[in-house]
């Protein structure tokens, strides 16, 4: 793929030294399918959307093509599914490079359209007419938090059985629906064959699949909102986009090719050994994506962590470009120059407040001892949480007085410090809790 | 909005449609043959061959068999009610003790110290020609423990 597209890009620097005579090559007659035929120059700036967009779909395509030969050799039970990676490992020529490629471009994939999403809401791309490529964009973060789930499951080995079984227990805290919500995505009361059926077909079929209508949607909206979120302006400067948008395209995409092919050389994807579910290993963690939802639950009443604080994230996020805005700055970079100040002080505020508040509730906060005549849902439910809250609160109050803003730097800081937070919890979930899950300082 | 009669009855028939589908699709996806229906009830043998105040694991099961004191069974579960790990046969204290985010469990199988929230579950026991079995079919959530868990010969 690589030299392919560098076979295109040297034909086509070639090209544009007689741009009124030039034939179109394959390439650019693709591009045209997706982009208009000029766009305003602004669009074209790097840092307008970092390539982030762009470098998702490119992602998936790595994935669609290796996923597909990976498919050859593996086979999805449980007594053969170790068997046959281990097989493809040290028998299939470029086996093990094709499975290191495909779990490396799986997880920058999970961190690349993050990235995608703080850009376009902290570009304020997500407003009127973007609104439903928002929810649109929901769904493919959705569909790629699932894809990445199914597929960690199916090499069989320690790591998956336990990262698996660990995130589908969480479900359990759900009241009422919870046990059985469980065993539905398990099909079981533990992770059985029927599962590892059910998570092969999602993974190799029906998610890719999803994906594919998803993009495409994606991709047309875009298009239908006129490009890219610019701020308004008197006059905009049209370019054509072959070559302006087209060379920084296949640049970014050659330079993210080769930054894998490279990186595919010192790294080989992860194999334990065989799933063994009467041994759990020490600590058993979920997969680092989420892993702050497990930190959460280390400190918060289930009904508050795995219930009332996801369920009411999930409706902000589906909400937020919905919300009764007063100072809409389309296309501007955090609205305002202060609301840039506070979304950095923000972010960094809450680095600092969540690192601290759960050293303390780990080291010397222990209110379901202390308060352990009362329900926990308060000592380990209500305290905790306002524990959080009035700080934040308060924080953001003086930000708001501080920098004299509107209620869409408001919202800005309040989602960056939420977001904040949970980077934060998954970092200390990942790097620094050692054996038992204890804090390793 | 003016109440529109086509229209109601246009969308109440993809509604019902819609939910046609769903039974179909979850018919579909879930009708897998359940290869280990057959043995779900496990025999474990004769009372008296097991010793008062002792556990004994039976891990490809699903359960650690408890006795107690006063000569009672309990078949508990071997799953921590954290988030699912196995749990380990403390021998010093006879109680349990979770490996992945160090949850303790009693000998009866309640909460000492946390992350765990509920005590282990239990499956039940039945009697049968004097000898025990244990339904691995069914798993029991308890809040406490109770004498009425326990089952005796
Ligand atoms: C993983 C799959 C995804 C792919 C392949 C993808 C692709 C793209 C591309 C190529 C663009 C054009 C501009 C750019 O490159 O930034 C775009 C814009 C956009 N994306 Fe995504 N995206 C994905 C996920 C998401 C997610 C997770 C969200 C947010 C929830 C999102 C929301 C948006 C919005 C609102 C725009 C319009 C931005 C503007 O008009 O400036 N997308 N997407
Ligand atoms: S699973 Fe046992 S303590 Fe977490």
């Amino acid at each position: 793929m690589f030299w392919y597209l560098s076979f295109f890009l040297e034909q086509f620097i070639m090209n544009t030294k007689h741009p009124a005579k030039r034939n179109y090559s394959s390439l650019e007659k693709f591009a045209l399918h997706l982009h208009p035929k000029t766009i305003d120059e602004r669009a074209v700036v790097f840092n307008r959307t970092f390539g982030l967009g762009g470098i998702c779909a490119l992602l998936f395509i790595i994935l669609a093509i290796t996923g597909m030969i990976l498919r050859f050799s593996y086979i999805p039970t449980v007594e053969q599914a170790y068997d046959s990676i281990v097989n493809l490992n040290t028998h299939t020529i470029f086996g093990g490079f094709l499975r290191s490629l495909h779990h490396l471009s799986a997880n920058l994939l999970v961190i690349a359209s993050f990235l995608h999403l703080l850009r376009v809401y902290y570009s304020q791309a997500i407003f009127k007419k973007r609104a439903e490529n928002w929810i649109y964009g929901l769904v493919l973060m959705f569909l790629v938090l699932a894809s990445s789930f199914t597929g960690y499951l199916l090499p069989w080995d320690q790591l998956a059985y336990w990262a698996i079984t660990i995130f589908t227990q969480i479900f359990e805290y759900i009241p009422l629906f919870g046990h059985s919500l469980a065993n539905f995505i398990r099909s079981g009361e533990t992770l059985n064959s029927n599962t590892l059926l059910n998570f092969y077909n999602l993974h190799t079929g029906v998610l890719p699949l999803l994906f594919v209508f998803f993009v495409g949607m994606h991709f047309w909206l875009v298009r239908k909102a006129g490009g890219v979120a610019l701020p308004e302006v008197e006059e905009t400067q049209k370019v054509p986009v072959i070559p302006n948008l087209l060379v920084k395209e296949v640049t970014v995409a050659l330079l993210l090719l080769a930054g894998l092919f490279l990186a595919v050389v010192f790294y080989s994807a992860p194999l334990l050994d065989q799933a063994n579910p009467n041994l759990s290993p020490n600590p058993s963690k979920a997969p680092w994506y989420f892993l702050g939802a497990q930190e959460l639950l280390l400190h918060v009443h289930p009904a508050f962590s795995a219930v009332i604080i996801p369920g009411y994230l999930l409706l902000f996020f589906i909400a937020v470009p919905y919300l009764n805005y007063k100072n809409l700055n389309i296309g501007v970079w955090f609205n305002s120059p202060e609301g840039k100040k506070l979304v950095i002080h923000s972010a960094i505020f809450s680095f600092f407040f969540t690192f601290g508040l759960i050293y303390l509730l780990d080291h010397f906060l222990h209110f379901d001892v202390w308060l352990s005549s009362s329900p926990s849902w308060i000592s380990i439910g209500i305290v905790p949480f306002l524990l959080y809250a009035i700080p934040v609160g308060a924080f953001l109050f003086y930000g708001f007085k501080k920098y004299k803003v509107h209620n869409t730097e408001m919202i800005m800081a309040s989602t960056t410090v939420i977001m904040v937070s949970y980077l934060t919890m998954l970092l200390i979930s990942l790097l620094l809790r050692g054996e038992g899950m204890l804090l390793i300082f | 909005m003016k109440f529109d009669r086509r229209r109601f009855i246009k969308r109440l028939l993809v509604a019902i449609a819609s939910v046609e589908a769903l039974f179909l699709i979850k018919g579909g996806i879930t009708n897998k043959a359940r290869l280990s229906e057959d043995k779900k009830l496990i025999r474990v043998g004769k009372s008296d061959s097991y010793e008062k105040n002792q556990v004994y694991p039976f891990l490809s099961h699903h359960f650690y068999l408890k006795r107690f004191e006063d000569g009672g069974f309990m078949a508990l579960s071997i799953k921590c009610t954290h988030l699912g790990c196995v749990i380990n046969h403390n021998t010093k204290t006879g109680g349990f003790n979770c490996p992945c985010h160090a949850s303790q469990f009693s000998p009866k199988g309640e909460v000492i110290s946390s992350p765990a929230t509920r005590p282990l579950d239990y499956y039940p026991m039945t009697i049968k020609n004097g000898e025990l079995y244990v339904d691995t079919s069914v798993v029991k959530r308890r809040k406490s423990f109770l004498k009425s868990q326990l089952t005796y010969v």
